[in-house]
C-alpha cells in the first residue's frame, strides 16, 4: 500500500489542470473527478486491507528511517477519515460540475479544490508534527483563497477575516511544536509520545495544551473561537461550503486534537475538562445563535458550531462510548451538513438568492431538493431512522452513563433547538407561502444526482449501527483512540534507535 | 534565557498587533512579526555557543555535541516560505477589499454580521 499517493495524487491533478486545463475547463472538472474517484477507491481498498496489515501501515518518506525522516502513517481513525474526507470531496466535486457555471474561472476553482484535499488527506496520514502544520497550512491557503473565491465584498471581508485568525493561530501551533522539539529533540509524533512517557510531566507541557487547544480549537470552531466561521463558510460556493463544514473543520480540528491529545500525550484530564467545557458551549450558543438567522447557508453554519460541540463532548467524555459516539457523529455530520449546504447552493442557484424572507414556497419548483433538504433536516435534528438519531443518542447515553447528566440534558434540549430552526429552514423556503424571489433556472442535474446520493447515504450509513458491522468496523476505531498508548507501542518498533554517525 | 524572554516578547508584540490595530495593513504586519519571533525561537534552539556546522566529512572530525542542530533551520525555511505565501494572499486580499469598501479600515469593512 503505498500511502503517498492520496497526497500526490490531488497534487498532481491541481498542477495538470493548471497546466494543461486552462483554456479547455471541462477537461479540468474530469481531472479533479478522475483524482477524486481514484483516492475514494484506494482509501475504501486501504479500509478493508488494513486489518490483514495488522491494523497499521507505516511509510517513511526516505531512505532513512523514523525519527531521522518524515513517516505517513495508516491506522484504524486515519482510514476512517480518509473515507470520510474523500467520500464528501467526490460528491462536492460531482457538484461542482455544474454549479460553478456561475463563476468564472473554472480551472482555479478545481486547481485549488485539489490542493485543499491533497493538504486535508496529508493531515490526517502524517505522523510528524511539523509535517502536520505544513499540510494544514496547504489546504487552510487554499480554504482562504476558495472563501474569497466570488470576489464580492462579503467574500473578501470573510476570506481576511479567516486568514488573520487561521495565520496567527497557525503561528501558535509552530511555537508550540518549538517548544515541544526543545523539549524532546524529535518531531515524531510517537517518539514524542515516547519521550513524554518516559519523562514524566515537565511544567512547560501545559504551555504546549494551551497552545494546540487554541490553535486546533479555532480550526474546528470551538466556540470562543467560533467567530471566522459563521462569516467564511456562507460565502465560500456551495461545494466549498460542503467540504469545509462537511471535513476541513473535522480533519484540521477534531482529527489533529484527537490525533494529539488522545494518541500523543495520552488524554490529559485537565484537556478534556477544557474541551468539553467548550464542547457544551459551543452546543448551546451555536444553537441558540442559528435560530435568530435568516441567511440560509449563516444558519447552516451556526448549525455547524452547534453540531461540531457534540462531537468534541462525545471525545471530551473520555468512554468508549462517548467516543463512538464522536466518530459517529463526526462521519454523520459529514454528511448531512454537506448535504445541506448542496441544498442551500441548490437553492441560490435557482432563485439567486439565499435570505429566507424572500423564499418560499419552493416545494413544487425545486422538487428534488427540497425532498433531499427535509431528509437532510430529519438526520440533523435526530429523527429515526435517519443516522444522526443514532449518534446523538449515543452521545446522550454516554454523557449519562458517565456521570455528566447536566451535560447530556443539555445535548438532548439542543437537539431539540436544532428541530426548531431547521422547520424554520422548511417553513420559510420549501412551504408556506410564496416569497418574492422566483425559480429562475432548473437545477442541473450533476447538482440533483449529487444530493441524491447523500440523501441516501444519510439512510444507508444508518446501517454502521448494526452490531456485527458495528464490532467488526468501528470497534477498531474507538480502540485506536481509547488505547492511550496503543498508537506509540505499534509505532515503536519502526523507530531507529541507533545513534547518528 | 534573556534571549528567549525577548523573543517571546516579540511574539506578544504581534498578537498585542494583531488584536488592538484597525488597519488591515498593520494587522497583515503584526502576523508577519509575529511570525518572525517564532522563526527566531526556532533557530534559538538549534544555537550552541561555540558549535560548529553540522556537516560530516572525512578528516572533519565534529562530535555531535559539537554542532548546531541542523533540524530547526530546515524548519525556520520552511516556515519562512509559508509565510510568505500568507502575508502574499493577505495582501492580495486586502488590495481587493480596498478596490470594494475604499478604506483600510476594519471598523468600516462591516458588512457581515449577525
Amino acid at each position: 500500500m503505498i500511502l503517498s499517493q492520496f497526497i500526490f495524487v490531488p497534487l498532481l491533478a491541481a498542477f495538470l489542470i493548471v497546466l494543461f486545463a486552462r483554456k479547455k475547463e471541462n477537461f479540468a472538472a474530469a481531472i479533479a473527478l478522475a483524482a477524486c474517484a481514484w483516492i475514494l477507491i484506494v482509501s475504501f481498498i486501504a479500509f478493508f486491507k488494513l486489518p490483514s496489515h495488522g491494523g497499521m501501515i507505516l511509510n517513511n518518506t526516505s531512505g532513512w528511517k523514523i525519527p531521522y525522516t518524515i513517516c505517513l502513517i495508516l491506522d484504524n481513525l486515519s482510514s476512517f477519515m480518509l473515507i470520510v474526507v474523500n467520500l464528501v470531496a467526490f460528491l462536492s466535486a460531482f457538484y461542482a460540475i455544474q454549479y460553478i457555471n456561475h463563476f468564472t474561472g473554472k480551472w482555479n476553482f478545481f486547481a485549488l479544490f485539489m490542493l485543499m484535499l491533497t493538504g486535508m488527506n496529508g493531515v490526517i496520514l502524517t505522523g510528524d508534527f511539523f509535517n502536520l502544520y505544513v499540510f494544514m497550512e496547504i489546504s487552510l491557503f487554499s480554504a482562504y483563497a476558495l472563501v474569497a473565491f466570488g470576489t464580492e465584498s462579503e467574500e473578501l471581508e470573510a476570506a481576511f477575516k479567516y486568514a488573520t485568525m487561521g495565520a496567527i493561530t497557525s503561528t501558535m501551533i509552530l511555537f508550540g511544536i518549538g517548544i515541544l522539539y526543545s523539549y524532546t529533540s524529535t518531531l515524531t509524533m510517537a517518539d514524542v509520545g515516547l519521550q513524554l512517557r518516559s519523562g514524566g510531566t515537565p511544567k512547560m507541557i501545559f504551555l504546549v495544551y494551551g497552545l494546540f487547544i487554541a490553535g486546533f480549537g479555532l480550526k474546528t470552531a470551538l466556540v470562543p473561537f467560533h467567530a471566522w466561521l459563521p462569516d467564511a463558510h456562507p460565502s465560500a460556493p456551495a461545494p466549498i461550503s460542503a467540504m469545509l463544514s462537511g471535513v476541513l473543520i473535522k480533519t484540521l480540528g477534531v482529527y489533529a486534537l484527537v490525533r494529539i491529545f488522545f494518541n500523543v500525550f495520552g488524554a490529559p484530564t485537565v484537556v478534556l475538562q477544557i474541551l468539553m467545557l467548550l464542547g457544551t458551549l459551543s452546543i448551546v450558543i451555536g444553537g441558540f445563535l442559528s435560530i435568530v438567522q435568516w441567511d440560509f447557508k449563516r444558519l447552516l453554519g451556526f448549525s455547524s458550531v452547534s453540531q461540531i460541540g457534540y462531537v468534541v463532548i462525545g471525545f471530551a467524555l473520555g468512554t468508549p462510548l462517548g467516543i463512538l459516539g464522536g466518530i459517529l457523529h463526526l462521519f454523520y455530520h459529514a454528511i448531512f451538513k454537506s448535504l445541506l449546504f448542496l441544498d442551500s447552493g441548490a437553492v441560490e442557484y435557482a432563485t439567486d438568492t439565499r435570505d429566507l424572507r424572500q423564499l418560499g414556497g419552493l416545494s413544487k419548483e425545486l422538487k428534488v431538493t427540497s425532498a433531499t433538504n427535509m431528509v437532510g433536516t430529519l438526520s440533523i435534528s435526530g429523527i429515526p431512522p435517519f443516522n444522526g438519531f443514532f449518534s446523538k443518542l449515543i452521545i446522550i447515553i454516554a454523557c449519562i452513563s458517565a456521570g455528566r447528566i447536566v451535560i447530556g440534558i443539555i445535548a438532548a434540549l439542543v437537539s431539540i433547538v436544532t428541530l426548531a430552526y431547521f422547520l424554520k429552514v422548511q417553513k420559510h423556503a420549501f412551504y408556506g407561502k410564496k416569497g418574492s424571489a422566483k425559480v429562475l433556472e432548473k437545477v442541473p442535474f450533476a447538482m440533483k444526482t449529487a444530493m441524491i446520493i447523500l440523501a441516501a447515504l444519510c439512510l444507508i450509513s444508518s446501517a454502521i449501527m448494526i452490531p456485527s458491522i458495528r464490532k467488526n468496523y468501528l470497534n477498531p476505531i474507538v480502540e485506536t483512540v481509547m488505547g492511550r498508548t496503543s498508537y506509540i507501542d505499534k509505532v515503536e518498533p519502526y523507530l531507529d534507535n541507533g545513534s547518528v554517525k | 534565557m534573556i534571549l528567549y524572554l525577548m523573543c517571546f516578547f516579540l511574539f506578544l508584540v504581534g498578537v498585542y498587533g494583531a488584536i488592538t490595530k484597525r488597519d488591515l495593513i498593520k494587522i497583515i504586519l503584526a502576523i508577519g512579526i509575529m511570525g518572525y519571533s517564532v522563526n527566531l525561537f526556532l533557530v534559538l534552539l538549534a544555537y550552541r555557543t561555540g558549535a560548529l556546522v553540522p556537516i560530516l566529512k572525512k578528516g572533519l572530525d565534529i562530535p555531535a555535541s559539537m554542532m548546531v542542530d541542523p533540524l530547526p533551520q530546515a524548519i525556520v525555511l520552511t516556515s519562512i516560505v509559508i509565510e510568505l505565501g500568507i502575508t502574499a494572499l493577505m495582501a492580495a486580499l486586502a488590495i481587493r477589499i480596498y478596490q470594494k469598501y475604499d478604506t483600510f479600515d476594519i471598523t468600516k469593512i462591516r458588512r457581515l454580521q449577525g
